[in-house]
């Protein structure tokens, strides 16, 4: 059994074996303690010299990082909380995603950005957010998401190695809740088809089930939300569901989308994010510009609040198992 | 030497004369940050470029672009948005990469990449150093501390040249700025040198000591040039007395300064050289294609 973390961690650990123009740049990230949430550890006694802790700046780490790839080398940055990516976002936005392209392709910018984020640990309103979605649709930047999806078919380690080896900037994001998460094995998946669905997507229903009613779009941590979803909808309420789980976010690639919400005229987006102006309304425009004759279509996410600190206040905010279970019911 | 250096701050002059006069023409599109009178820092530093060196700019990049090497016809072009301009005319004029040299018009954020290209180049063993220019207003922004920590923390190759023109766009200096210049570097480790000269001799040799520090340890280092902007931030933005710029041009000016040591027939010479250098460059822009818009290429075509 692999957890996420461990299949970041070897995919880390893999990428510095394999290419000595990789370097790992980040707070805190160097043994004993190895990252605020442990994903590098181990690393800096492995590999002297090429992992590097750096002081307490993000705009000024994910700039040296940036001029290194301009440069020859591959780095991978870790910021510690996705939050803090507001400090970087002038230098992804305005500086590494842009001068690929603006310098007329002369320049290429081999550089992955990985960010913890998402709430349900009680952090409070600075250290909880899911901030993907203002990243998406920034030309020349790449974002994906990890979920906990099988070894060779969308595993975390797979997809970070891809996106080391990549020749351009990519945003990775990690849920915290998923670190701890044994990747989908054959237990997990004993009742579900799970099949690839285009490059960066996948799609899971429960297997010798009727035609399914309805589609739900996820990524990152709500997959794992949607996977338990659509298993209680079918044993509990006899609604069949197929996810479909997209591991690359921008640019979005509706096809996967297209193909499965063509058959169940239904479309359910669920993300942990805050619902307003967000990722499930890119999914849902997707589908309406289609030409698809959907039924049904709907957006479940976070409440557009901050995510408070306290428990109860955190659970109300953040969209659970049993909203996508509501939601669900409310369109079949 | 001294015919090298009027040379470049000559071609830096005509061009950027020759900007101003077509902008108003309708030559050129969008905005442009000329280099009127900062001629002699870009001409006295970067004269020692090695070949493997790297330029880092900022908006007002003309200057270090031409003394870089750059094309004039190929930057008349970017500014022009023509394929055959330095980015294919998808820059324009404060977004330039050609060889080792790159500009981008976000002030101070420019800081922390080169640093780590700095860094990359010490890493790799190449020798090369960088040269990162600032201006005074980009001293307002928190990545350029960021970035002289960094460098001075990991010891990158980079000599810092902070171009201190008095004037962020339209706002003096002493309205944007508490403490020194020299003191903010002195604060994170980096010896700083501070010239008050338009005098590209003066210019040229701190520059040289400097960056004979920056090779030997391989840390970084700072110029400070108090100079003088001639002409607008812009285009038209210059709240300054038309008596205020004639003065600055009577006392500072790096041509007049340096001219009266080249031989007035060697001092000619350039000068016919290099106006039919621009006239050339400029027309044969004027005469190039624009870029073909139908094959730009989204990630996703809706």
């Amino acid at each position: 059994m692999t957890s996420v973390l461990e299949s970041l961690n070897g995919a880390l650990r893999r990428a510095l074996e394999e290419d000595p123009r990789v370097l790992l740049l980040g707070e805190d990230i160097v043994d004993p303690y190895g990252g605020a949430f442990k994903v590098t550890r181990g690393l800096s006694s492995a590999f002297p010299g090429r992992v590097l802790a750096t002081p307490v700046s993000e705009a000024g780490m994910m700039g040296v990082a940036a001029g290194m790839a301009l440069r020859g080398f591959r780095p991978v940055v870790e910021v510690m909380f996705g939050d803090f990516l507001t400090l970087m976002a002038d230098q992804i936005i305005n500086h590494a995603s842009k001068l690929g392209w603006m310098y007329a392709g002369a320049v290429s910018l081999p550089l992955v950005v990985r960010a913890p984020m998402g709430g349900r640990r009680g952090y409070g309103p600075t250290h909880s957010q899911s901030l993907e979605k203002h990243f998406l649709g920034v030309p020349g930047l790449t974002v994906l998401a990890a979920a906990p999806l099988p070894i060779g078919a969308g595993d975390p380690g797979s997809l970070l190695h891809a996106a080391i080896r990549a020749d351009q900037p990519v945003l990775f994001v990690e849920h915290k809740l998923l670190y701890p998460l044994a990747l989908w094995d054959g237990d997990r998946l004993a009742e579900l088809d799970f099949t690839p669905a285009g490059a960066d997507a996948y799609r899971l229903s429960l297997r010798a089930a009727p035609a399914p009613a309805l589609t739900i779009a996820a990524y990152g941590y709500m997959a794992e939300l949607a996977r338990e979803a659509i298993v209680r909808l079918a044993y509990e309420r006899e609604i069949f569901c197929e996810l479909v789980i997209f591991t690359r976010l921008s640019p979005f690639d509706p096809q996967p989308l297209l193909e499965s919400v063509r058959r169940t005229r239904r479309l359910l987006s669920v993300e942990e994010g805050t619902r307003s102006l967000g990722w499930g309304a890119g999914v849902l425009a997707a589908a309406a510009e289609g030409g698809l004759p959907l039924l049904a279509a709907r957006r479940l996410a976070a409440l557009d609040l901050p995510v408070p600190a306290s428990p109860a206040l955190e659970k109300a905010v953040l969209p659970d198992v049993d909203a996508i279970i509501q939601a669900a019911q409310k369109m079949v | 030497m001294n015919e090298s250096l009027y040379r470049t701050m000559y071609l830096i002059r005509r061009f950027e004369e020759t900007v101003l006069a077509e902008f108003a023409r309708g030559a050129f599109s969008g905005t442009t940050h000329t280099y009127l009178g900062q001629e002699a820092d870009a001409a006295g530093v970067l004269a020692h470029l090695s070949p493997d060196d790297l330029v880092v700019s900022n908006h007002r990049c003309h200057g270090h672009f031409l003394a870089y090497g750059g094309d004039p016809r190929s930057l008349f072009a970017e500014l022009m948005g023509k394929a055959s301009g330095v980015c294919g005319g998808r820059g324009g004029s404060q977004h330039l990469h050609w060889r080792n040299f790159y500009s981008n018009g976000i002030l101070g954020g420019t800081l922390p990449l080169a640093v780590g290209m700095a860094l990359a180049e010490k890493r790799k063993g190449s020798g090369a150093v960088t040269f990162a220019f600032l201006g005074d207003g980009a001293l307002g922004e928190g990545a350029v501390y960021e970035a002289l920590n960094f460098a001075s923390l990991w010891s990158a190759p980079i000599l810092f040249v902070l171009e201190h023109n008095h004037w962020a766009q339209t706002t003096p200096t002493h309205l944007a700025l508490a403490g020194t210049m020299t003191g903010r570097f002195a604060a994170f480790g980096i010896t700083a040198r501070e010239l008050n000269t338009s005098d590209v001799l003066v210019i040229h040799a701190a520059a040289a000591e400097l960056i004979s520090q920056v090779r030997v340890e391989g840390a970084p280092r700072a110029l400070i040039i108090e100079t003088e902007r001639f002409g607008p931030h812009s285009k038209g933005d210059d709240p300054r007395p038309s008596e205020e710029l004639e003065r600055l041009r009577r006392e500072r000016d790096p041509l007049a300064i340096h001219a009266p040591r080249l031989p007035a027939e060697a001092r000619k010479a350039i000068e016919g050289e290099v106006d039919a250098v621009i006239h050339a460059a400029f027309q044969q822009a004027l005469a190039d294609p624009s870029p073909d818009a139908a094959a730009l290429t989204p990630a996703i075509m809706p």
